[in-house]
């Protein structure tokens, strides 16, 4: 077979593709000649790492992805959850890393448009986003500029869209100064009966463009995606997105009453790699073949090539293959909300993708071995070496209502109030809990009760620190946010961020986080139903903190008995649950160390998930019982920390005693996990407390009581006591102030 | 009591404010598509929030010169009540049937939180259901909501009592002039404001301050 191409393939082509000598040689066997340009163009595409998962893949595997509760895992555009009712909650969380260090506005905003836009494929109205951003250096100089543009990019998009953010993270650490992250979460809900699927079934119907025309916009920004940064990143411009919300919500409302047409037999939406990857995936999905007819494509720029057409990421498309009978009918639906419909190919029994352009043949490709055959690596890993524990005596002095008072005030603890008023976290009508406690919280439309929860966590340092250790954590953390509203953690969706996988000591990153967070799964019963690998964070050589980020989401049967952070009321029993006998024992990796003495020794801290699975548990309990009036889990910076939030949240202060037989230091500041703050409304010397005790005694939970809610100020045993409102004012102050610095 | 909801493409508060009006009136309000020949007989007709057509020209501008809005026209103009709410104003602004212009935010952000609402004028069809200087909380959510008019336009406004609604306690969020967050038309039966009453209307909202300006629409019509 021979095919027109006029533009020569040379090794320099190739390599410009991002493909290796020995990827290049795999093709010409699998095909028996030579590429043409855009046959190499849907290769790059196809098989890039972003698309590709060739380093990761061996390593996802591992995953626990299956549940009772669990309708669909990793593999379609989204997870898919049982969540009771004939209803069923469909997400995951994607990274735009990439584009959003080049364009932060854009490249964060068509982040959200993308994820959006994989839960509304399968049928769901998207009802919660949440975005997790991790900058670099307050110091260095593109910090404020880049969260400017992301926060009001992932507004723009999300805002427009009508989307509410619940949750989400910001973070700051020198070692994402060259690689921002920005990892996009979003959740919607389908009725289970109708979720839709990528997987094209029947041959000679016709597969339909649907959205937005193409333009040249994102060309190769997949393969730009699964590359490291150097010095001529500016170049590289032209290839991130240009995000339209208003063409996306006009798609999301078209793509819905199509749906309820029954005329959608597949669909799939364009991301990365566009038109290339969603023809490609339906086909091979379904077992059939593909033809592409370029002429019929709707495109807002003339004289665009085949290979422009199919590597352009242009936004807000979708690709269905859809009832020929309905065809007319769906059409109707695309022009009443003025998008372009077009018939653009069709399926066949040939197993070929094969695309045609003005009369000839432009690729002809076997479409299963362009997705399975894709090169799949073992790399080699080394397990990266463990920072020595610091000694017994390494407990660097700071008076602890000064110490409580700076981390307030940190970048890594103040309020990120700047950010989420940026975003539109009410619209729906259905938000419980807004950013600013543990978890987003939202009821189900159409259900006098039941409420989902949100939450995205990963503590990067630990994961540095100690992958394993990093990833359980991760995981864990997750799932205690969940567990302080009080809702059944049901499963969760990871984005691991990662450097480049080709050195062995960041591959030893990804494997140790994999099998870190595959454990956790495990043992706390909170699958991975979808996620997104990001590798090549990394400039001039130099990688990001590994950072898997999960998102995490959870069912409430009763929202009326959910907990929140905020005190409830002054004379309360505030409880340590989970504490060990010392309350705080863990320094490594902690936020003290860091943001106070520049100090990032120390082992990462140990989770022991059968302890974290049963305190969870029984928090859960006490909340659903009605026991509980507030909870809050512990994470950066201790118990300290975790009080005064509970403080801020509510203006209540309270009195803490303290632990005579231990250093107070490690006492408030210590980072020892699977420990929650509860406060209840009991006589601390009647009988229901008692019976509490009781039953954390026989699970083997301590629940000490710690201290009484009350007063004006926050009162840490010894220490100078600290009125809430200072700590309200340097909680809300650094954000504004460093971003009008 | 009956009631319509216009939308526009890229509206997305417009589930929103069907929610509140079927909860308060016990009645879906009829929808009407921006395409529609004509509006139905209501006694109420509300334009919701959101972006319609992207708000990628000046924020209303677009829906505004839709031939739906000669309809709204004709039948305000008649005494038909109108509620625009955040682009729902801004579109009744841009159609002429409210004056002045609502302009970027001073802070030139996006933002959504709680603020505090003053009623101004109590005694119309919108605000009965409030006290005289009663405030009250309300959410916003806007990127356009700097209210802007020229002196002898405020001056009228003022002096009419075509202010509904004034941000109280220093909670302004956009730097409108002189706190302006709703106002009236002429006769009283429009009413343009940047905040959200229809989200704050039950416990899940935690609170209800806002459920009062529909209540009063309801029970009169009724």
């Amino acid at each position: 077979m021979t095919l027109p191409n006029d533009i020569v393939i040379t090794p320099e082509l190739v390599a410009d593709h991002g493909l290796k000598p020995d990827e290049y040689q795999k093709i010409l066997d699998l095909i028996g000649r030579t590429p043409t340009y855009t046959e190499l163009g849907i290769f790059s595409a196809m098989w890039n790492e972003h698309c590709s998962y060739k380093s990761s893949k061996k390593w996802l595997k591992t995953l626990p992805t299956t549940g009772p509760r669990v309708i669909q895992g990793p593999g379609e555009n989204a997870g898919v959850v049982d969540i009771g009712d004939g209803q069923a909650v469909v997400f995951k969380m994607e990274s735009h890393n990439h584009p959003s260090f080049i364009e932060p506005y854009q490249g964060a905003a068509t982040g959200v448009g993308g994820i959006l836009r994989d839960v509304f494929t399968m049928g769901a109205r998207p009802v919660a986003a949440m975005n997790a951003l991790r900058f670099g250096s307050p110091d260095h100089e593109k910090t404020r500029h880049l969260v400017s543009g992301v926060v009001a990019g992932v507004g723009g998009y999300g805002n427009a869209f009508g989307v509410p953010t619940v949750g989400g993270e910001v973070e700051f650490d020198e070692r994402y100064n060259g690689n921002i992250l920005v990892n996009a979460f979003a959740a919607g809900l389908a009725d289970t009966d109708k979720i839709f699927y990528s997987k094209a079934e029947g041959v000679g119907l016709p597969v339909v463009y649907l959205g937005a025309k193409t333009g040249r916009d994102g060309v190769g920004g997949a393969t730009m995606a699964s590359a490291e940064f150097g010095d001529d990143i500016e170049e590289k411009r032209p290839t991130v997105q240009v995000g339209d919300p208003f063409t996306e919500k006009r798609l999301l409302e078209a793509c819905l009453e199509l749906m309820q047409t029954g005329a959608v037999i597949a669909i799939q939406d364009m991301g990365a790699a566009g038109l290339t990857c969603s023809a490609v995936e339906m086909g091979a999905k379904g077992d059939l073949g593909i033809e592409l007819d370029l002429d019929k494509v709707p495109v807002r720029e003339t004289h665009m090539t085949p290979y422009e057409m199919m590597l352009s990421e242009s936004q807000e498309r979708m690709l269905m293959v859809l009832h020929p009978e309905k065809e007319a009918a769906a059409r109707a639906v695309f022009e009443k909300w003025e998008l372009d419909f077009a018939t653009v190919g069709k399926t066949t029994d040939d197993l070929r993708f094969r695309v045609l352009w003005q009369g000839d043949e432009v690729a002809n490709l076997p479409i299963k071995e362009l997705g399975d055959e894709a090169p799949e690596y073992d790399r080699p890993w080394i397990e990266p070496p463990k920072p020595a524990p610091l000694a017994a005596n390494d407990i660097p002095r700071m008076d602890v209502a000064d110490a409580l008072l700076k981390l307030m005030g940190s970048h890594q603890i103040a309020s990120r109030r700047w950010v989420y008023e940026q975003y539109d976290t009410l619209i729906q009508g259905n938000s419980l809990q807004r950013p600013g406690g543990d978890a987003g919280v939202i009821r189900v439309e159409g259900h006098d009760t039941k409420a989902l929860a949100f939450t995205s966590d990963v503590n990067p340092r630990y994961c540095e620190a100690d992958p394993y250790e990093g990833g359980k954590q991760a995981v864990a953390e997750a799932w205690r946010n969940l567990t302080a509203t009080g809702a059944e953690p049901l499963a969760a969706t990871d984005n691991l961020n990662f450097g480049n996988p080709e050195r062995p000591e960041i591959m030893g990153q990804l494997v140790g986080a994999v099998k870190g967070i595959g454990e956790a799964c495990r043992v706390l019963e909170f699958p991975i139903v979808s996620g997104n690998v990001s590798l090549y964070n990394e400039t001039n050589g130099r990688g990001i903190l590994p950072t898997p980020t999960i998102g995490g989401v959870g069912l409430l049967p009763d929202w009326n008995r959910m907990a929140r952070i905020g005190f409830a009321a002054e004379n309360q029993v505030i409880l340590l649950v989970g504490s060990p006998a010392a309350r705080g024992t863990h320094l490594g990796q902690s936020i003290y160390l860091r943001d106070l003495f520049g100090r990032r020794d120390g082992t990462a801290p140990h989770v022991d998930l059968a302890h974290e699975k049963r305190t969870g548990d029984f928090v859960r309990q006490l909340i659903r019982s009605g026991v509980a009036t507030a909870c809050h889990d512990l994470s950066d910076g201790g118990l300290a920390v975790g009080l005064a939030e509970m403080a801020v949240a509510s203006g209540i202060g309270a009195t803490i005693v303290d632990l005579t037989d231990q250093d107070t230091i490690l006492q408030y500041f210590g980072e020892d996990q699977g420990r929650y703050l509860v406060t209840v409304n009991l006589d601390p010397q009647g009988e229901e407390i008692a019976a509490l005790w009781n039953e954390a005694e026989k699970l083997g939970i301590h629940a000490p009581w710690i201290g009484t809610t009350g007063g004006s100020d926050l009162v840490l045993g010894d220490a100078r006591p600290l009125p809430v409102r200072d700590l309200a004012a340097a909680h809300e102050g650094w954000f504004p102030q460093y971003m009008n610095g | 009591m009956k009631s319509a909801v216009i939308v526009f493409p890229g509206l997305n508060r417009d589930r929103d404010m069907i929610a509140a009006l079927t909860k308060i009136s016990g009645t879906a309000p009829q929808v009407v598509w921006h395409q529609d020949a004509d509006l139905p007989d209501v006694d109420l007709v509300v334009i919701p929030g959101g972006f319609s057509y992207g708000d990628y020209l000046r924020c209303g501008a677009i829906a505004a010169r839709s031939p739906i809005m000669d309809k709204l026209r004709e039948r305000a103009a008649q005494g038909v009540k109108v509620l625009g709410v955040c682009n729902g104003f801004q579109i009744l602004v841009e159609a002429g049937l409210l004056p002045g212009a609502l302009m970027r935010n001073t802070s030139l952000k996006f933002v959504c939180r709680e603020v505090k609402l003053e009623v101004v004028n109590a005694d119309t069809a919108f605000t009965r259901g409030y006290q005289p200087g009663q405030v009250f909380r309300c959410p916003v959510a806007h990127h356009d909501g700097n209210y802007f008019a020229d002196a002898e336009t405020i001056a009228r406004l003022e002096g009419d009592g075509r202010v509904a609604f004034r941000y109280a306690e220093g909670t302004n969020p956009n730097g409108s002039i002189n706190d302006i967050a709703g106002i009236f038309n002429e006769q009283k039966n429009v009413l343009g404001m940047m905040p959200h009453p229809e989200n704050l209307i039950e416990s899940a909202h935690g609170g209800s301050d806002g459920r009062a300006l529909f209540s009063a629409l309801l029970e009169r019509a009724a």
